[in-house]
């Protein structure tokens, strides 16, 4: 099982254990984390799963496509390594990724 | 008064979001969420996509896991509520337990309205509500040939854009001229039609159902009221639904076509909540009448209302609505109520299915249309929440983008 290590705009971390094959949304909402709402549950239909990934991970994780990048042009404080976390699966050996929270998801 | 026990009757969506938010928030009382459902408390949408697709596991359909509501002590109860006795609060379980409250959520969502036709009960008719349909359903659309899909709602599109892409032929039989027609415009109902037509779908509009033909207690076909038939091993019904009132209406609540409740959401009893699509609540975006909804966003954004409002924060609701749908490869996003819409200015390319359809009322934008332009989805929300300004001539101007007038207009 790896371990996600979240770290919310405060500064505060979370270890969270996520399953290969899950999305980093799910995995962040079955921990409750804050910060992450995932509302439409992973249907890439509302941007409240927004997440930046450590530089060190991006390219681990397939580029953002189509929907995905559509819906990140507009969401509050977008960076080069902003993703909708509903979009990311974590795979084998992905123990120690890296995500850093927005301020807000509005 | 102190607030020690918060019951919540329907374990779905919104149900769900009342005991999650209302421990976000810190609340620390007991709360009882109480559900006829086998299982875990779970998301719909994908049941008549994804999970039928096989694109998500049953895993991908919970809201959380179950080791969730003990660390979060939650008590999830596996019953049916029966009565709700308001002069001693307390609620009656189908198992004979009853179930003190301080405060009452109903959350108990709707049914599918039945096909009421001879042949209605036979085998491979289905209605999509529940995980159990889905999980009926998926085995058998994989090895159907002949589908008929009755109603070109949201949930029968969704279903027929599954059922073409597995190789099915599919006929959709609607009542009315267009899909979807009682939700989106007739330029968003076109680009679907064209779409669906291209996948294979046929439609058959201004068409009821008449009866259900059957062999040895199994579906074979349909005749349509006008005498048409059509070969069918399977059929598949999304009419509408029907709110699940049964239990407000015997406890003497106020109703409207849904459980009314107040701008905070309350019921005519002060004790007791409701939301979802059993609740018919005054939207400011519908002049303050009263609107029922059927979406996650209403189920969502009023759970976080009221959870919000019982640890000592009220504040009238005023969340926009929005929606998607998503079929085959269209993702369609509305932001706002269209109702009374009387002009529109379309932006993108119908014949490359990206279209945003913005919805005018004497003049003000009151909902945007997206297909595969989840861009100026996003940009609606955020002009629709607060009073827009945007005209249509400024719409209709030559190389008018809706994020760019956005970014323009923020206060
Ligand atoms: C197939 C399908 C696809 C959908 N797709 C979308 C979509 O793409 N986008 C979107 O925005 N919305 C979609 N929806 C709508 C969305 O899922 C609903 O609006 C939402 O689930 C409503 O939440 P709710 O809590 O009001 O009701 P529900 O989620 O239906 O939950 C109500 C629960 O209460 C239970 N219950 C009822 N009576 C009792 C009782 N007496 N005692 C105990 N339990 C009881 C019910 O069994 C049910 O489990 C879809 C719905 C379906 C069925
Ligand atoms: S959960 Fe909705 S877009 Fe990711």
């Amino acid at each position: 099982m790896p371990t996600l290590t979240f770290i919310e705009h405060s500064g505060t971390t979370h270890e969270v254990h996520g399953e290969v094959g899950q999305s980093v949304m799910q995995a962040a909402t079955f921990a409750m984390l804050p910060g992450i709402q995932g509302d439409c549950g992973g249907a890439c239909s509302c941007a409240t799963c927004h997440a930046y990934v450590d530089e060190a991970w991006v390219e681990r994780f397939p580029p953002a496509e189509g929907t995905e990048v559509d819906m990140l042009d507009n969401v509050t404080e977008r960076r080069a390594n902003s993703r909708l976390s509903c979009q990311l699966v974590i795979a084998e050996g992905m123990d120690g990724l890296l995500i850093r929270l927005p301020a807000s998801q509005y | 008064m102190a607030l020690n026990s918060v019951v919540i009757v329907g374990a779905g969506q919104g149900g769900f979001q009342v005991a999650a938010s209302l421990r976000q928030e810190g609340y620390q009382g007991n709360i009882t969420l109480i559900g006829d459902e086998p299982g875990l408390p779970y998301q719909r949408p994908p049941l008549s996509k994804a999970y039928l697709l096989g694109k998500i596991s049953a895993t991908a359909l919970l809201f959380r896991p179950e080791d969730f509501y003990t660390q979060q002590n939650i008590e999830l109860v596996h019953d049916q509520a029966v009565a709700v006795d308001r002069n001693n609060r307390q609620v009656r379980l189908a198992s004979g337990r009853s179930v003190d409250y301080d405060h009452l959520v109903l959350a108990m969502g709707a049914h599918n309205r039945p096909l009421a036709v001879p042949g209605a009960e036979a085998q491979g008719v289905f209605g999509i509500k529940t995980k159990a349909d889905a999980d009926a359903l998926a085995p058998l659309v994989k090895e159907a040939r002949n589908v008929v899909v009755v109603g070109a709602g949201f949930v029968g599109l969704e279903f027929a854009a599954v059922a073409a892409a597995n190789g099915a032929t599919v006929h959709v039989l609607e009542l009315g001229d267009r899909p979807m027609a009682r939700a989106v415009s007739r330029e968003m109902s076109e680009l679907f039609r064209c779409a669906h037509e291209g996948w294979g779908v046929h439609f058959d509009f201004r068409q009821g159902i008449g009866h259900i033909l059957t062999e040895g207690g199994k579906v074979c076909g349909v005749e349509t009221v006008e005498g048409k038939r059509l070969l069918a091993d399977l059929v598949v019904y999304g009419i509408g639904v029907i709110p699940n009132l049964q239990l407000a209406l015997e406890a003497g609540l106020d109703i409207d076509n849904g459980i009314t409740v107040d701008s905070t959401l309350l019921t005519s009893d002060p004790h007791i909540s409701s939301l979802g699509d059993v609740a018919a609540f005054p939207c400011i975006h519908n002049d303050q009448k009263l609107l029922r909804l059927e979406s996650v966003q209403n189920a969502v954004d009023q759970g976080r209302a009221i959870a919000a409002r019982l640890v000592g924060k009220p504040a009238p609701y005023t969340a926009l609505p929005w929606f998607w749908t998503d079929q085959g490869t269209l993702k369609l996003q509305i932001a706002g109520l269209s109702n009374g819409c009387d002009s529109t200015v379309m932006l993108g390319a119908p014949e490359s299915n990206q279209l945003s359809v913005l919805c005018f009322r004497q003049d003000q934008l009151v909902a945007v249309e997206s297909c595969n332009r989840p861009g100026d989805h996003m940009a609606a929300r955020k002009i629709l929440a607060r009073p827009p300004r945007l005209t249509p001539a400024e719409a209709a101007a030559p190389g008018f983008e809706l994020k760019v007038w956005e970014a323009a207009n923020r206060d």
